[in-house]
């Protein structure tokens, strides 16, 4: 039952993430492979206020708006790039951010990482907080999930997919697309610190090993799989791949082979993207009928 | 209205436009014709700030626009299509539209939250106008298919639709009747004239030189980059270069 409860926090917390990344990703056609870079600013922020003896709402919003503040940094200068420029300039930028994690040992406690992060006092910490901290995942999914929604329905979202659909149709209909597309990175970079800083609050446990490419990877193909440029398409990408992931830990696999089953779960999930590009790019609730 | 004032550029030892001085009056619809390459794209890229001038300046309503973003020179009013057809193909016609309006509350963020009856109100009066814009371009059945699935004629009527929706002063037109059919042509004339007796500045790329004697007060020719001619379509007809340009010189005929 606690393991049941478990899975479904992390599939929440993925759930915001995967939310976040379809901002940029669905709604305006921006390859941001740095996204982790984010979700790991929220963390370590987050992490890091509520160790110094700030109450943990403070520390969210600390590190939700620290995300939003760097990831809108990133994006004026990054954005000036054109399509793949940008997945690259984003990639070096997770690099960057990890590697920071890494090295400034004064801060950050390098390799190490940061243990005992606390969970705010009325939620409780170990097993006992579990139920608890799932209705908080629970009512923060539904208001990430209200807002963006609000968002991508609004005039705002429309003019954010015809910049995604035509860049220079919406340059001649006056647009400012450079403005539409930092804006759509801020708000994607808020919602993904608000979901690292969850997990941090969650695991209690954080280190530089939990915010690499592959996790970028790992969301992707939440938001692919779920149904690029829709509302619910992520959510459900979430769901699946996060209890995918869990259901292999009870797969009956011979203790010979236990050593394989990380780097073949790398391998499916590059597979699993690749066959989706090919045979279905519009996920599993694709955003326009066909 | 708009005046052009020795605009240069080249592309590595191409010179595409090259030294165009034309002025257009505030009325009235005026072509742009020429051969293949003779670089009327190009300059029209180069009014709408797509393309950066090597030289020159170009100016609409007594200001300088030259230097200026394309979103901006849009804003002021010269609004433009393309040569290629583009159409937002995932989104409905209606949306293509409505996407179209240039100042809307709901885009500011903030105002999405903070003024939602704003933002609806604002969005029912737009939704309004390209009902309306749909039903003079015969398109009202189509408002809810998406515009990637509408035929290449009615897509070429969406986009001149969408240049409505943006308030324009002046049109910049870059081959509007190409690949359609003579029904549709004649729809589409209709609409342009009806926006020129309305007091919006026409200019339009075109190769149906018919047309362009039945429609344009005002013709302009251009060859090899360079402007070659300016007046009435009559007198094009009768001027030697206009002729040269589209037939070639009679000694380099074998």
């Amino acid at each position: 039952m606690d393991y049941l409860l478990h899975i479904f926090i992390v599939f929440l917390i993925y759930a915001i993430f995967a939310i976040s990344l379809n901002l940029e990703l669905g709604y305006t056609g921006l390859y941001n492979f740095g996204h982790v870079a984010f979700f790991g600013i929220g963390a370590y922020t987050s992490a890091l206020l509520s160790l110094a003896g700030y109450p943990v709402t403070l520390g969210m919003v600390g590190g939700m708006l620290l995300a939003g503040v760097l990831g809108t940094l990133l994006a004026i200068p990054a954005l000036r790039l054109s399509g793949d420029y940008f997945g690259i300039a984003t990639l070096s930028f997770g690099e960057i951010v990890r590697l920071f994690f890494l090295n400034e040992r004064w801060l950050t406690k390098g390799p190490m990482g940061l243990p005992g992060i606390p969970r705010p006092a009325w939620i409780g910490e170990g097993v006992a907080g579990l139920p608890r901290f799932l209705i908080f995942c629970l009512l923060l999914t539904v208001m990430v999930f209200l807002v963006t929604r609000r968002i991508t329905r609004s005039p705002f979202g429309r003019a954010l997919k015809v910049v995604r659909e035509d860049e220079y149709v919406a340059q001649a209909l006056g647009k400012n697309t450079l403005s539409f597309k930092v804006r759509a990175v801020a708000v994607g970079s808020i919602l993904a610190g608000l979901a690292g800083s969850l997990w941090a609050h969650y695991i209690s446990y954080i280190s530089p090993a939990d915010f690499t490419l592959t996790e970028t990877i790992l969301v992707l193909l939440c938001v692919v799989l779920g149904g690029r440029g829709t509302n619910r398409g992520p959510i459900l990408g979430a769901f699946v791949i996060i209890f995918f992931q869990e259901v292999i830990r009870f797969l009956p696999i011979p203790p010979d082979f236990g050593r394989f089953v990380a780097p073949l779960q790398g391998m499916v999930y590059g597979a699993a993207l690749i066959i989706l590009m090919l045979k279905r790019p519009e996920g599993l609730l694709p955003e326009y009928k066909q | 209205m708009l005046n052009i004032e020795n605009v240069t550029k080249s592309f590595g030892g191409l010179m595409a436009v090259n030294d165009v001085t034309l002025q257009l009056d505030p009325i009235g619809i005026a072509g742009l014709v020429g051969p293949n390459g003779s670089g009327k794209s190009t300059l029209f890229h180069l009014i709408t700030g797509f393309y950066k001038l090597e030289a020159g300046a170009v100016y609409f309503k007594e200001r300088r626009i030259s230097g200026l973003s394309p979103h901006i020179i849009s804003r002021m009013g010269l609004v433009r299509t393309f040569q290629q057809t583009r159409v937002l193909p995932f989104l409905t016609a209606q949306e293509n539209l409505m996407a179209a309006s240039p100042v809307q509350a709901g885009e500011h963020l903030a105002s999405v939250f903070l003024q939602p009856r704003k933002v609806k109100l604002d969005e029912n009066k737009n939704r309004e106008k390209a009902g309306k814009i749909l039903e003079i371009l015969n398109l009202k059945s189509l408002s809810h298919h998406l515009a990637g699935r509408l035929s290449f004629g009615q897509q070429k009527l969406l986009e001149l639709g969408r240049v409505l929706m943006a308030k324009p002063k002046m049109i910049l037109l870059d081959e509007p009747t190409a690949g359609i059919n003579p029904t549709l042509i004649r729809q589409l004339v209709a609409v342009i004239k009806g926006l020129s007796c309305r007091g919006i500045r026409i200019f339009l790329i075109e190769h149906n030189m018919p047309l362009v004697a039945e429609i344009c007060t005002k013709v302009f020719v251009m060859d090899s980059g360079s402007l070659i001619f300016s007046g009435t379509p009559a007198e094009a007809r009768r001027n030697s270069r206009v002729i040269e340009a589209y037939l070639g010189r009679e000694d380099h005929a074998a």
